[in-house]
């Protein structure tokens, strides 16, 4: 059955399932998923924060759900998350804004 | 944030039974989510069997100063339960029948208990390589009589261990009640001074944690850096090791799941994590519990749920090493707790 909204919380646990339908390539990304997120040059609490921040640029509710409970599991804490959030959204912002410029030598181009 | 224990609230899950009826029925019922039976079957972990006893866990009574919202004793000041000084006689000479190289004394707050520095006295004469007691901190400032407790577990080389569920006021305080954190850092504060925690003094003092929450810990030693580096930096504290451990659904956990809509989720979780390395480290397979009124369980868990040891002895008074030896451990689903992740012990992770 098809359910009546785009997104259902109970499908983040399917992620998986992907491999399904494509063996090689599926494992192929889980594999490099799992090897981004590993303790490196960052440490896995600061990888987890980028995460959070990332989702809500991208908008996925299943990323903002899967990194606030990992957030959660390494102790990370509420005002850190925020501020990561702020971080994604002032990029975001200023991508958009940046482009005033753009539109700003536009306009002066096509103007007498 | 519960002030009463469920028992004195008449909570239908203060009954073991409802408990365990709960655990077996909805998702484990229907077979959505394997059974821990047939989870450890299918690694070759059935019967789980003990190995060689070394830790004798002593649970003095469940009173305690406290009502935390995770509590799995569901202990508070209204609990009754406390050890007798003939109970305890038992359990002196249980210690030196069992050969367990390890004591540990846990609650409730086992300090709440009248004949408690008796029996520590008694107890760390009777040759213990680690004797623990488990101490929630807030007791050490709850009354003047306490505050003496960090000199008195300094004259009888105690180790000490002690929740801490996080080193920020507000999510210890949501869990453990408010003011909690700020007593604990007092209590902290009084036990590194007669030198717990500090280099070189030879006396122990680590901290436990526990998700303030329906998630799983994350790496111990990564938590234990961030703890260090906080506590250190904001109250110049120091601890030996910290433990990590997961909170099972049983007792106030449970009710909290349930009431918080998390149970399925956290369950799946904890079975998703289910890690066959940490079952054969279980607890039970080193330790045996003894509960105030003196029955033998395979761990605290158990004894909250009144699982008794499967074994022809099951009371101090007839303890004999070899019978529960051959016992076959109590399980059910609240074991997904001990095996998820890095696993979970009173001794923090077990892999
Ligand atoms: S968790 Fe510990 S301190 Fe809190 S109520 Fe239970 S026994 Fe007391
Ligand atoms: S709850 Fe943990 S320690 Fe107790 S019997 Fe189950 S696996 Fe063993």
């Amino acid at each position: 059955m098809m359910s009546k909204t785009y997104y259902d919380p109970a499908d983040l646990k399917k992620f998986g399932s992907i491999s399904e339908w494509n063996e090689k390539l599926g494992s192929k990304f889980f594999e490099y998923y799992n090897s981004v997120f590993e303790e490196g040059a960052l440490t896995a609490r600061e990888k987890s924060l980028i995460a959070l921040a990332v989702s809500h640029v991208v908008q996925c509710p299943y990323c903002i759900d899967a990194y606030t409970k990992d957030g959660l599991e390494r102790g990370i804490e509420k005002e850190e998350m925020m501020e990561a959030v702020h971080v994604g959204a002032a990029i975001k912002g200023g991508a958009t804004l940046v482009h005033g410029v753009q539109m700003m030598n536009k306009y002066n181009k096509l103007s007498m | 944030m519960p002030t009463k224990s469920l028992q004195a609230r008449k909570n239908l899950l203060s009954d073991p039974q409802e408990q365990l009826k709960y655990l077996s029925n909805g998702i484990f019922g229907s077979g959505e989510l394997p059974l821990f039976r047939e989870k450890i079957a299918a690694t070759g972990d059935l019967p789980l069997k003990p190995k060689k006893l070394e830790i004798l866990q002593l649970n003095l009574g469940y009173m305690c100063n406290q009502v935390c919202s995770h509590c799995h004793v569901d202990a508070g000041p209204d609990r009754k339960e406390i050890m007798t000084r003939e109970t305890m006689q038992l359990c002196l000479e249980v210690i030196r029948k069992s050969g367990a190289h390890t004591l540990d004394l846990t609650g409730g707050a086992p300090e709440m208990n009248p004949n408690f520095r008796w029996f520590v006295e008694e107890a760390s004469k009777a040759g213990i390589q680690d004797f623990i007691v488990r101490s929630n901190l807030t007791i050490i400032v709850a009354n003047k009589k306490y505050y003496d407790l960090p000199e008195f577990f300094k004259k009888h080389n105690v180790h000490v261990v002690s929740s801490l569920p996080f080193y920020k006021k507000e999510k210890t305080d949501r869990q453990r009640g408010n003011g909690v954190f700020d007593k604990s850092i007092q209590a902290l504060k009084m036990l590194n001074a007669v030198g717990y925690g500090r280099e070189g003094s030879g006396l122990k003092l680590d901290l436990v944690y526990n998700p303030a929450g329906a998630f799983l810990p994350a790496n111990q030693q990564a938590l234990e850096r961030d703890f260090k580096k906080a506590l250190t930096a904001d109250f110049d504290i120091d601890f030996n090791e910290l433990f990590c451990i997961t909170n099972l659904p049983i007792s106030r956990f449970l009710e909290y799941l349930i009431a918080s809509e998390n149970y399925e989720d956290y369950m799946t979780a904890l079975v998703e994590a289910f890690n066959p390395a940490a079952v054969q480290n279980a607890m039970c397979t080193n330790t045996v519990s003894v509960s105030w009124d003196g029955w033998l369980y395979d761990c605290d868990f158990n004894q909250m749920l009144g699982l008794k040891v499967n074994s022809k002895v099951q009371h101090l008074k007839d303890f004999e090493p070899e019978f529960l030896q051959n016992r076959e451990i109590c399980i059910s689903q609240h074991c997904y707790g001990c095996t998820a992740g890095a696993g979970s012990s009173c001794q923090g992770s077990v892999t």
